[in-house]
């Protein structure tokens, strides 16, 4: 059943035959092909008749073998004579991919591309805002179309499926800058100010920060791929025919959850950082719980609480458009998808970090401090 | 040999037995099924009566509940993926969307099962075995160095054809090929399968919904219905059968036209 496919060259008349034996069939050709290469001078004649069983691999072989050397294939039975036709009826010339330009060329040539890309998103983005911000204007319009369900389902999603996640971060965050912290200060036999360190820290920056960054990886990535697999599966387009608008179905609901779920999310994690930073106090420095929470009502400004609670909607809002932006995005394959969010994410985190430090230089600047 | 074995020689797919559920609901229930070495087997039966799931268990892609699978006289249930690899490098798998690679071109496509299983080919010869098995199912030479996304339904139907053929298999599995095709895409589908099953001498296992396709191409024709495989044969065969669903399909008012339809002289033509 298997034996290998072979050949032998023989004179006949002075005419140079090779006589192939065995199977010509894909998984008995072996090194035949290679072989073949090997054979010099012309050939006259392929004899086939010793050959087994011929699949259109083997045909091909053949066939190319004998069109390179002009020779004649002969011992075809019937079935041969058919598949041997068929495959010269689909033999076209190929057109092989161009060699890949140089190193150097092609760095110039990603780099080109990467600038234009980006300029590409960021006015997409832009566009995407002013779109969103069309719909929330239609809906203020149109009270009756907004989807107060969606809504309350996207809350859920966002807002309490996070809790244990965001809950567990900020409590060792925050035994992480109370240790750190109390290490550093005990220097100067100041470990008290450990509270003032933790307090401001939390409330006006980490929380918040923290909280958008895991959001952004949680809810920002779910947005891009929900809505990139649903244009994938042309449900997108299915929506817009039955006459509902994407942004307000799909973009209005998670932008609004977002906006939401993530002032009330940051502050939850500033209290849970700032609980276990009061843990490591009260274990390691012999801070008790008590003189700890009149410390941190003293040294906290309640302007810290409003930094961060101001902050919060604009990062929930980035995230979201930036999530849903991508989706939207989406075309052709599945490797878009994939692509499209983790584009999405890096530039939820990335513009989150870039506001946060225009926010840190404006609060500053209006007395905040 | 005795008649016994020469007929298990013959039989490429055996299924006996077979159960399959989800939860609750029960898709077959104790269903037999022989496919004959060299034939097309068409299977038919309404939507939801678990054709796909058939071939899923036969291809080894879902595990029964109970039952066996032989293919090639082998077991293929609970075999992992790289396992089997003598039954694998025998068949193709015709998938209903086509399931080509998104990442690869046509022509990528199919060089992926030639690359897996025989790494000693050359990229010369690769390209140019990939090339013709894109012309022979009909795509226009200019589809190979082309990406999915840029395809039509019925081309990537034809790209998907070309993968599962690509190892020149004993056996190739069709899920739905003509749905979602024109008819006259339909018709050069059929004409296609026919002359690839004489060429190659395949067996085909086709799920259709298509009787022009029935009528056109199938040798015998199997019924899914009450969970189980009630009938097998040539259509005429099924036709002096008295199952309400059977006389409804093939005397419905599609069945009498694809008997009257211009297919019909192709099916006499493979008679003939």
């Amino acid at each position: 059943m298997r034996a290998p496919a072979d050949f032998e060259r023989s004179d006949d008349n002075g005419e140079a035959v090779l006589r192939f034996s065995g199977n010509l069939s894909l998984a008995c050709l072996g090194d035949l092909p290679a072989r073949l290469e090997t054979v010099e001078g012309g050939v006259a004649r392929l004899d086939l008749r010793e050959v087994g069983r011929m699949d259109t691999v083997g045909a091909w072989v053949v066939h190319r073998f004998a069109r390179e050397r002009g020779a004649t294939i002969e011992g075809l039975n019937a079935d041969e004579q058919h598949l041997l036709d068929q495959v010269i009826a689909a033999e076209h010339p190929i057109q092989l991919p161009p060699p890949p330009p140089g190193s150097f060329t092609r760095a110039l040539d990603e780099i080109g591309k990467a600038v234009i890309n980006s300029g590409k998103t960021l006015y997409g983005l832009l566009g995407f805002m002013g779109a969103t911000v069309l719909a929330l204007w239609h809906v203020i319009r149109h009270p009756s179309r907004f989807r107060f369900n969606a809504t309350v389902q996207r809350f859920e999603v966002v807002g309490v499926g996070a809790l244990a996640i965001i809950g567990l971060m900020s409590f060792l965050i925050g035994i992480v800058i109370a240790q750190q912290g109390s290490v550093q200060l005990r220097q100067f036999g100041a470990e008290i100010y450990t509270i003032n360190l933790l307090g401001r820290l939390t409330l006006r920056e980490l929380g918040i920060l923290m909280t958008a960054i895991m959001i952004a990886g949680r809810s920002g990535s779910a947005f891009a791929a929900q809505i990139g697999t649903m244009k994938l599966t042309e449900e997108i387009d299915a929506m817009r025919t039955i006459g509902v608008s994407p942004m307000e179905a799909l973009v209005l609901p998670r932008v609004f959850a977002v906006v939401f779920m993530l002032p009330l999310l940051g502050f939850y994690s500033s209290l849970v950082s700032i609980l276990g930073g009061g843990l490591l106090c009260w274990v390691d420095l012999g801070i008790t719980p008590v003189t700890f929470i009149h410390r941190i009502r003293e040294v906290v400004p309640l302007t810290d609480l409003w930094v961060g609670l101001v902050k919060a909607p604009v990062f929930g809002a980035i995230i979201a458009m930036a999530g849903c932006f991508h989706g939207m995005q989406v075309e052709g394959d599945a490797e878009q998808v994939g692509q499209r969010t983790t584009t999405a994410v890096v530039q939820a985190i990335f513009l989150v970090i870039v506001l946060d430090a225009f926010f840190a230089v404006f609060f500053t600047n209006v007395g905040w401090t | 040999m005795t008649d016994a074995a020469r007929n298990d020689r013959d039989i490429l797919i055996r299924v006996r037995g077979l159960c399959n559920g989800f939860g609750e609901q029960m898709v077959h229930e104790g269903l037999d099924l022989d496919v004959r070495r060299g034939e097309i087997l068409g299977v038919v039966g309404g939507s939801g009566t678990g054709k796909s799931v058939l071939m899923r268990s036969i291809i080894g892609l879902q595990s029964p509940l109970d039952g066996t699978v032989e293919v090639f006289g082998e077991n293929t249930i609970g075999r992992e993926e790289t396992d089997a690899i003598d039954i694998r490098k025998r068949w193709g798998i015709l998938f209903q969307g086509g399931a080509l690679f998104s990442t690869l071109t046509v022509s990528e496509n199919v060089q992926v099962p030639l690359r897996e299983y025989y790494p000693g080919l050359d990229q010369a010869l690769l390209e140019e075995i990939a090339a013709y098995k894109v012309v022979m199912t009909g795509l226009p030479p200019e589809a190979a160095p082309k990406y999915p996304a840029e395809l039509s339904g019925g081309m990537k139907k034809r790209a998907g054809l070309a993968r599962a053929l690509a190892l020149d298999p004993e056996l190739l599995f069709l899920d739905e090929p003509t749905a979602g095709l024109d008819p006259i895409g339909a018709a050069a589908f059929d004409e296609l399968t026919a002359s690839l099953q004489k060429t190659l001498g395949l067996t085909v296992f086709l799920i259709t919904h298509d009787l022009d396709t029935l009528y056109a191409i199938c040798d015998r024709v199997a019924v899914l219905a009450d969970k189980r495989v009630i009938a097998v044969g040539t259509i005429p065969e099924l036709l002096a059968l008295d199952h309400p669903w059977i006389q409804e399909y093939f005397n419905g008012p599609r069945g009498r036209a694809a008997v009257a339809g211009p297919n019909r002289h192709v099916h006499e033509d493979k008679r003939g």
